[in-house]
């Protein structure tokens, strides 16, 4: 089948204003979009720039906007959209930096200040094996062990659009999977955080995160869960 | 723009082994990672299954069965000073992870949870043994998620998006490294004491692949273009369970969950190859019978691919017949929620690209690239090694994918890659520290970026004859089809010639975009031609190989020969010509005998 492709464009060294490409190529119904723009990159136009590498979901590096909504390009199979038409453009809300390559700094930032990373200072088991978790323990916080930081939850809120300094869910989502885990000890410091006028409050339950999370991440409930622990005090 | 930074320890690339090697180092040096991706895309993040460590929280094991275990996988090329060092580390190495806060599932008694994997076994009874740490089936993305969290509680340096071009050796002594920012396309020196690298392996060379983009031998090649040898890079390693034409893996777990290989014909058919452990045999023996199945006409429908069957019906079916049990003795019967909770990611993987239900249908499989055992030959502290005599090279590392250390040998067992990147990331940053503590700088070249710009002119400035997506498209399809699964003579000649042809036709390429920002096409090219590289380097190591060992299987050759081929590889790439010598394997206890499963 042939497939019209409509890519954003922008070089910042060279274009004043954005355009959009349009390619037509041959495609299969399986095929992913990544398999579309790695064929016009290497076939048709090599100053397309965008950012790959696992090519199954599991790296987070080409997260997109196709047909209006966020997603990786490699877990969008041509089959599943209606229409032989696809518009793929970079994530909103960051910088662009080239074509399809935004600013992942902003973003990072946000991960960075939720304190993502374990805090226990207590002396470790005394024999020097593992510190013991019960599977429900373990199970608390599985969901959201699951992000791979791809910006797609973030980069679809309408907070997160309204203003950058937002935290954003996907820094939430990680603050989620240490406030929940047994073995850690600084819920505390990061509720105190995310009670801050740029944390969770920003939230407006609009479900768009939920809905781009490539993982099926129910990013909103992590959310409601985050924001019922500020009120409560109490981490069940 | 030429920028200009010192830092004591230069580690180049964040995967485990990296991110493991900067924890290390930045202990008692100045250490600086440099990414060509963000740290968390990197492929350490796909590995799924778990870790291979003899904690023994489910039934009696011990690191001797497991180095065991490595040593008789490895067809008996694994140095076994290095696998005896890796199994004993592996058990500290799991605990320590756990204590950074990996999230490993747990059994009953809130242990970390260990099932089942290929090759893995006790060794009075021969029967599979459950040693492979897991986090459900996602055990790679929580080690490099956990790693990364780490290096930002502890603030390390990262450089992301950066393409390391060049080494830079002076005075017989690591200087630095030179790198390209993506963003700008400004060239970056590093003037360092150490570097550590840690840029992973070069499956994108095949046309079947569980590799990522990424996957381009980049440190090899670099190393390469200065001199340092290539060790066994004939043995790569062909994963037995790829998704039919796109080559995602499907874990190895799910047959040590029950899963079950079956051919065209509905046979189960690894009870013929490997009586004692059936489906999980090393990954090398199952490839070769899923080939030889498919060469006798038993693929599905005539095609070239068979079935992975993990229905709870068949799981069920099969595991009465082996009698298998669980920890506490009673019969092993699953149900589809519990096959669904132990591999969600597999699940999705199947819905999304096949369009199937593991649970309910048949997953089409066919082996499909994976692992490097060859790379840059170090020692067991990860300091690199560059002759036959094991002469260290002052101030240089290699952990991970891109090592040969060797504990893989011919054939590496599943999770052991992983135990590879922590246990040797880990002694690659401690070493390389204590080296940088004890010298002076060496000082820099006169002009350090000369061969990084030659390098990037060369790209920009051929005639534009030839395409790189064309050269790219027939290089995968030769190493698959001639440097595959098994080898002839006459295909390893004819890949040989190819790929000399394919590195002259290269040099007509001309990258089309003349911008500095994100210019990728500049990149995506010289990956290239570093694929292409170590491309020639497997074929000739391989055509010289005159034995079938582990990966390597010869048709030709059909036999292990311990008498004329008990050694390394060791290749220099000079030009267009690949110069050959080998090394001797070191052998502790365990005497070489005949490999049966």
């Amino acid at each position: 089948m042939e497939v019209r492709v409509r890519v954003f464009r922008f070089n910042p060294e060279i274009d004043r204003r954005p355009r959009y490409d349009v390619f037509t190529v041959e495609a299969e119904p399986m095929d992913r979009v990544l398999d579309l723009l790695e064929y016009i990159r290497g076939d048709i136009d090599g100053t397309l720039s965008f950012r790959r590498s696992c090519g199954h979901g599991i790296c987070g590096s080409d997260a997109m906007r196709i047909n209006g909504r966020n997603m990786l390009a490699c877990k969008a199979l041509v089959k599943n959209f209606e229409t032989n038409e696809i518009t793929v453009e970079p994530l909103l809300g960051l910088r662009v930096l080239k074509d399809l390559i935004v600013d992942m700094e902003p973003f990072f930032e946000h991960y960075r200040s939720v304190l993502p990373y374990l805090i226990n200072d207590e002396p470790l088991p005394e024999d020097g094996r593992e510190r013991l978790q019960s599977p429900a323990e373990r199970e608390r916080f599985d969901d959201t062990t699951k992000c791979i930081l791809c910006a797609a939850c973030t980069t679809s809120c309408p907070s997160f659009w309204a203003d950058g300094h937002y935290v954003g869910p996907a820094a939430i989502v990680n603050a989620h999977r240490f406030i929940f885990d047994s073995r850690d000890r600084a819920a505390a410091q990061r509720l105190e955080i995310l009670n801050q006028q740029m944390g969770v409050w920003r939230c407006r339950t609009a479900f768009n995160c939920t809905e781009a999370c490539p993982r099926e991440i129910k990013v909103t409930q992590a959310i409601a869960e985050v924001k019922r622990a500020i009120q409560t005090g109490r981490l069940d | 723009m030429v920028h200009t930074h010192t830092y004591d320890v230069i580690v180049v690339g964040g995967g485990g082994a990296g991110l493991m090697a900067a924890l290390y180092a930045s202990k008692r040096a100045r250490t600086a990672v440099i990414s060509k991706l963000y740290p968390t895309r990197s492929h350490t993040g796909t590995a799924q299954g778990g870790i291979g460590a003899a904690l023994g929280n489910l039934e009696e094991d011990h690191w001797e069965w497991h180095a065991f275990d490595t040593v008789k996988g490895s067809d008996y090329l694994g140095d076994q000073d290095a696998i005896e060092f890796m199994c004993r580390e592996a058990i500290q190495a799991v605990y320590d992870l756990e204590h950074m806060g990996l999230p490993f599932s747990r059994t009953p008694q809130g242990r970390i949870d260990q099932r089942f994997f290929g090759g893995h076994t006790n060794n009075m009874t021969g029967k599979p043994v459950r040693r492979s740490c897991y986090a459900a089936d996602r055990t790679g993305h929580m080690i490099l998620q956990t790693l990364y969290q780490q290096c930002i509680k502890n603030g390390i340096r990262f450089f992301d998006e950066f393409q390391v071009m060049d080494l830079l050796l002076q005075n017989g002594a690591v200087a630095g490294v030179v790198a390209v920012e993506l963003a700008t396309g400004d060239l970056h020196v590093f003037h360092s004491k150490a570097v550590v690298f840690a840029t992973g392996g070069h499956g994108r060379m095949w046309e079947v692949t569980s590799n990522a983009y990424a996957y381009t031998g980049d440190g090899v090649a670099v190393t390469l273009r200065r001199g340092i040898p290539a060790e066994d890079m004939e043995f790569f390693q062909f994963h037995p369970t790829g998704i039919y034409k796109l080559g995602i893996l499907i874990t190895e777990a799910v047959r040590g969950e029950g899963g079950v290989l079956i051919n065209g014909q509905g046979e189960r058919f690894m009870e013929r190859y490997a009586p004692r452990i059936k489906d999980l045999a090393s990954r090398d023996v199952v490839s070769r019978a899923i080939y030889l199945e498919i060469k006798e006409g038993r693929g599905v429908n005539g095609k070239n691919y068979l079935y992975l069957d993990v229905r709870p019906e068949t799981v069920n079916y099969y595991a009465e017949k082996d009698g298998r049990t669980r920890p506490d003795g009673s019969p092993y019967r699953v149900t589809a929620e519990e096959i669904l909770a132990k591999i969600p990611d597999i699940t999705d993987f199947c819905r999304t690209y096949l369009g199937v239900d593991p649970v309910k249908d048949l997953i089409p499989i066919q082996p499909t690239a994976h692992y490097a055992m060859g790379g840059i030959p170090t020692n067991k502290y990860a300091e690199v090694v560059i002759d036959s005599r094991n002469t260290v090279l002052p101030g240089l590392y290699a952990a991970g994918e891109c090592a040969c250390v060797s504990v893989h040998g011919a054939n590496r067992l599943g999770t052991n890659s992983l135990v590879d990147l922590v246990v040797f990331g880990k002694y690659a940053g401690i070493k390389a520290a204590e080296y940088a503590n004890g010298v002076d700088f060496q000082p820099l070249p006169e002009d350090p970026t000369d061969f990084t710009r030659q390098q990037i002119e060369a790209l920009r400035h051929g005639d534009g004859r030839e395409k790189a997506s064309q050269i790219g498209r027939e290089l995968r399809h030769l190493m698959f089809d001639k440097v595959g699964v098994f080898r002839t003579e006459e295909g390893l000649q004819e890949a040989v010639e190819k790929i000399k042809e394919l590195r002259e036709r290269f040099r007509h390429v001309r990258v089309s975009d003349s911008g500095r920002a994100f210019n990728t096409e500049l990149l995506n090219t010289w990956e290239l031609g570093n694929l292409l590289d170590l491309a020639l380097v497997t074929a000739v190591s391989a055509l010289e190989r005159k034995e079938s060992r582990g990966a390597h299987a010869r048709e030709d050759y059909p036999k292990r020969d311990d008498e004329n081929w008990l050694k390394h590889t060791l290749a220099w790439l000079d030009g267009d010509r690949v110069h050959l010598d080998y090394k001797p394997v070191v052998i502790t206890q365990y005497t070489p005998k005949e490999r049966v499963y």
